[in-house]
């Protein structure tokens, strides 16, 4: 028999806000339990909420990105349940009226392209921490209480876990690529629950759910995703019913354990948050919000490739995350040639962060620093040998990379009444290599080349000393 | 000092003129709760509280006046209980908007009123900390939940006290104690710092024995607050300026449900002796229907219920708050905490909002209430195009005796089918005394004005406290 | 509808309220009472009404995205029943609530 997977994913967003988004704590990852809260994260007795306008603002953005409808009136809505990182014993989110409705992103899977639709996406506040003892208590952090948070829900439009995975990859770089989330998964910043049936093929009506939560990569979604589609197979083609539940990846086994069985649907008593007025969208603010909005990483790829002239796969590597992407753009915009910009990233720049194991937001060259140094390459300024060595400089200490040329006056000498004498001089000096040359050693050259670096300490243009030497050579 | 015959701007007069000072007041309202101990109408009095240093008289006219809050409304560092079990040891660490806006305006803040658990009752004898007692009869109850603060007002203890009003817990315990409470429009006053009950009803009021005192203090406390969505950007005026304004021309409804036989005769005749004063002075009396008013009671009691199920799960035993011993597990805290720290009818409340909204009894019962809801107020906006107030009894009966209806839930909802449209529909309304019933008990009259129009309210209640100077009265249950 | 014992239990659950057989038999023809005041409602015709749950007259109201300081730790300590280290502590989690 042949089976059909459907598979769905809620992701969510933290977006990048510096407060919370009904309080004014501030945001914080990795601080002393408890230090960033106030009475509204702790759910005290009288406290409001008050809507913080760049929740919004992010949430408007990846709307956009995603090419989801905006709803002209949100409103938040109460989603009741008692658990201690909870302390309201209610969320606030979006339930009847959420942000955004009916976006897609675009993915190719398998060599072929395919819409995965977004059901809705809506805003809401995250929960604390609860780590739990071994002493029979458990212990409850609220700094994370209140993080904005945009939950995006896609249409149960895929069919396989390869889908999913091109999904999760795709969507994420979109919301980087607004610059309204960190996307790190191992942060918690990106997370992600999926949901999957199956059905025999020829069936119209869905199979029963299976919920897995909190997957650690995308990998981990993908692996996930494969080993229920085969278990849930197993379990229909041995005559069983598949359980509606929720299931745990082992990332050592590689297997799912179950969690818990769903007995019905939850009840978490929905209904309309009375302490917030509703959210009428104005579009004058969605388009001001969309001129604010990053070139697309789809839009990049193409502008990379057609008006620059990179390869496909040096396009790729630039646009692996926004910030080398933007610093290609910044590197470019600052006179840096977009071929030579490309290559310097995606070798030098790569292989220094990688060796020191540093992200480009901590090191201290600058767009206008790579765009300088390829200006002195390209005008003959510097030699790509001498160019590597201004680079480390320039990266490790931040040092501008024309002054430290000049200050240490690694400027290439070019001049060819300076250089014209020298090579006629060298050449007269040695007459054994005039000899080798006649008789068609090209090892001859590279030595009377040698010669004059020595005696120009490395700064004479090598390409035009070879010219020169020719030159001289064949006169003789 | 006899604070029966005072007023805030008496008080403000003797204090600017030095023939009494501020220790001295808070010294006297402190001794007049002693003396009557009996009522139960505070909750936590601080007796070492102390006025402001630095008192402007000018500046202010609450400078080193007393006034009593609801203990609902949080004070820091004051115990804040909202007459629950579940709250009794817990200190806020923050003030309520209202209260830092009487602190500016150097009021004294010394302790907290009685009142039904959460706010929950019309009788206040869902206190934790005990029942109040009437002034005017001392069987009787004082109406709730604002009875702590309506007997201390009606037995001279302070001259002015804040109350909160979700369904008539202001209006119904002055009418109660034959005083002057005003619930002011939703979206007036600030509720941060309001322990929530229903969100979209509770209002932050005022009670006093003079109207002109209850207008002082809402100048102070009401007004835009960037700590609530809810509360509107509108300019306050100067509440005080609708005193004392001729009533000629006042165009007044007088609703015939109010006026129907469910109404005591001697409370209906109580009332249409001041529909007659305001008619004589050359009001213009029409009398309007109201068909939806049979419907108010189960409308109110399932919005506010559900609103409330939700806003009181936090009181869970984790973070503050009562935690019950003994529990071997979340669960166990969660269930003994909440059935030992919450009495009776929150309880009951918490039942029937989860159940409004809970799967498969969302839409027909919270969301049918919703829309019945919007049929209320429409009632409301059609009478206001002709009308500037709409008049008639604050409740149905005077004072009932303590442990007559407290058995019986639904008896007990139907008190309050006079108050709680204005709640639905968010109105300004108060209550000002009209007289006694037949046993000697105060009757109050009920006036609601259009959503911000406190001004027509006022200047209607002013009329009727100087046409009957009902205010000369002393409650029969404060003989000493 | 009429409320049943079972069905007053299970919203008990929900509420996280346990009450003992005599409280519930009490709640339940309590609860029985109130619902049938609630049930006049089903007569009202409602059809094509919105609802009111609210009477705001504002709408989108939004704060500044600036991070604040209130209160301190051991501000917000202050009214814990149980912590350590800067944590609440709570008697361990057995289930989590089916409700998550
Ligand atoms: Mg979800
Ligand atoms: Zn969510």
């Amino acid at each position: 028999m042949n089976f059909k997977s459907t598979i769905g994913l809620e992701v969510h967003f933290e977006l990048k806000t510096k407060s919370k988004i009904f309080s004014p704590s501030p945001v914080t990852y990795g601080a002393d339990p408890n230090t960033a809260t106030n009475v509204i994260d702790w759910g005290y007795p009288g406290v409001l909420p008050m809507v913080n306008k760049d929740v919004y603002r992010l949430g408007i953005m990846v709307a956009l990105a995603t090419h989801a409808h905006i709803l002209p009136q949100t409103h938040f809505d109460r989603k009741n349940y008692f658990y201690p990182d909870n302390p309201k014993a209610y969320q606030i989110t979006q339930f009847f009226q959420p942000l955004a409705r009916d976006g897609y992103v675009e993915v190719e899977v398998h060599g072929k392209k395919k819409r995965i639709g977004i059901h809705e996406m809506h805003i809401e506040e995250d929960a604390g921490k609860n780590t739990h003892g071994t002493n029979g208590f458990s212990y409850v952090d609220l700094n994370r209480q209140g993080v904005p948070l945009l939950e995006v829900v896609s249409e149960p439009d895929m069919s396989d876990p390869d889908e999913a995975y091109a999904y999760l990859e795709k969507l994420r770089k979109i919301v980087q690529f607004t610059g309204a989330s960190d996307v790190k998964m191992e942060e918690g910043s990106m997370r992600v629950d999926t949901n999957i049936s199956i059905r025999p093929a020829g069936q119209e009506k869905l199979g029963t759910k299976v919920e897995m939560k909190n997957l650690n990569s995308f990998e981990h979604v993908r692996q996930s995703l494969a080993y229920e589609e085969k278990r849930q197979q197993q379990v229909l083609l041995s005559g069983g019913r598949v359980q509606m539940s929720t299931r745990r990846f082992d990332e050592n086994t590689g297997k799912t354990y179950l969690e818990r069985v769903k007995e019905g649907a939850s009840d978490y008593r929905y209904f309309p948050e009375p302490d917030i007025p509703p959210y009428k969208i104005k579009q004058s603010w969605v388009d001001e919000i969309a001129k604010t909005l990053p070139e697309s990483p789809m839009d990049r790829r193409k502008r990379y490739i057609d008006e620059y002239g990179l390869k496909p796969v040096d396009a790729d590597v630039l646009l692996q995350t926004k910030e080398s992407s933007d610093f290609f753009d910044s590197t470019v915009k600052a006179g840096g040639d977009p071929v030579l910009a490309a290559n310097w990233l995606n070798t030098q720049v790569n292989g220094y962060l990688n060796d020191h194991r540093l992200e480009l937001a901590d090191v201290k060259l600058t767009p206008e620093h790579l765009a300088a140094m390829i200006k002195l390459i390209k005008d003959g300024t510097i030699s790509s040998k001498i160019a590597k060595k201004v680079f480390a400089e320039t990266i490790a200490n931040g040092t501008d990379p024309k002054q430290y040329v000049e200050a240490k006056g690694m400027v290439q000498l070019s001049d060819v009444s300076v250089l014209g004498p020298m090579v006629t001089k060298v050449v007269d000096d040695n007459p054994q290599s005039v000899e080798d040359f006649k008789n068609g050693k090209d090892r001859a050259i590279g030595y009377l080349v040698g010669q004059i670096m020595k005696q120009t300490r490395g700064k004479a243009n090598p390409k035009l000393v070879n010219k020169l030497l020719n030159e001289e050579l064949n006169k003789r | 000092m006899d604070y029966l015959t005072e007023n805030i701007d008496s008080l403000n007069q003797k204090l600017a003129a030095g023939t009494v000072s501020a220790d001295e007041l808070l010294q006297a309202s402190l001794d007049q709760i002693d003396a009557h101990k009996n009522l139960n109408a505070w909750i936590t009095v601080d007796k070492d509280a102390k006025p402001d240093a630095d008192l402007d008289f000018k500046a202010s006219k609450l400078a080193g006046v007393p006034i009593a809050i609801k203990d609902n409304i949080v004070t820091k560092g004051l115990r804040t209980t909202a007459a629950s079990h579940i709250l009794d040891n817990f200190v806020p660490v923050y003030d309520a908007t209202v209260i830092k806006r009487l602190h500016k305006a150097q009021a004294t803040i010394f302790g907290k009123t009685n009142m039904d658990e959460f706010a929950m009752g019309s009788s206040n004898e869902n206190s934790y900390f005990g029942l109040v007692r009437n002034p005017w009869n001392l069987d009787h109850v004082p109406g709730g939940s604002s009875g702590g603060s309506a007997a201390a007002i009606a037995s001279g203890d302070v001259v002015a006290a804040l109350g909160s009003d979700t369904g008539g817990s202001i209006r119904q315990p002055a009418a109660f104690n034959g005083i002057f409470g005003i619930k002011p429009t939703y979206g007036r006053v600030s509720r941060w710092g309001l322990i929530a009950f229903g969100s979209s009803l509770d209002q932050i009021g005022v009670l006093t024995k003079r109207v002109r005192d209850a207008a002082e203090v809402l100048n102070v406390i009401a007004g835009p607050d960037d700590h609530d969505a809810t509360v509107s950007e509108r300019p306050v005026p100067d509440f005080t300026a609708a005193l004392g304004k001729d009533v000629k021309g006042l165009r007044v409804a007088v609703p015939k449900e109010y006026m129907s036989d469910a109404v005591d005769a001697d409370v209906r005749a109580a009332v249409q002796k001041q529909i007659d004063a305001l008619q004589a002075a050359g009001a213009i009396i029409n009398e309007v229907t109201l068909p939806y008013t049979k419907y108010v009671v189960p409308t109110y009691y399932l919005i506010a219920s559900s609103e409330a199920s939700s806003n009181l799960q936090r009181y869970d035993g984790i973070r503050y708050g009562f935690r019950a011993k003994d529990t071997k597990n979340l669960m166990d805290v969660y269930l003994k905490s909440r059935s030992e720290g919450f009495g009776e009818e929150v309880k009951r409340r918490i039942m029937l909002g989860s159940f409004a909204l809970s799967a498969g009894y969302y839409d027909a019962y919270f969301m049918q209430a919703s829309r019945v809801r919007t049929l209320i107020c429409r009632d409301f906006d059609n009478i206001f195009k002709d009308n500037d107030v709409i008049v008639g009894p604050t409740t149905t009966t005077p004072a009932f005796k303590i442990g007559e209806e407290i058995q019986d839930p639904v008896k007990m909802y139907n008190n309050d089918i006079l108050t709680i449209s204005a709640n639905l529909a968010g109105l300004p309304a108060a209550s000002v005394p009209a007289g006694l019933s037949d046993d000697g008990l105060p009757v109050g009259f009920q006036i609601m004005g259009q959503r911000f129009d406190e001004a027509h309210v006022f200047q209607t209640a002013d009329f009727i406290e100087c046409s009957n100077k009902f205010y000369q009265q002393k409650p029969a249950g404060l003989e000493d | 509808m009429k409320l049943t014992r079972e069905d007053i239990a299970h919203i008990a659950t929900l509420s996280r309220l346990s009450f003992d057989d005599k409280e519930l038999d009490k709640f339940t023809k309590q609860m029985g009472e109130i619902i049938d005041m609630a049930n006049q409602l089903q007569a009202v015709d409602t059809e094509g009404v919105p609802a009111t749950t609210q009477v705001v007259d504002r709408d989108t109201v939004f704060r500044e995205d600036q991070p604040e300081k209130w209160q301190t730790r051991s501000e917000m300590m202050q009214n814990v029943p149980d912590s350590s280290n800067g944590f609440i502590k709570v008697p361990v989690i057995i289930d989590k609530d089916d409700n998550d």
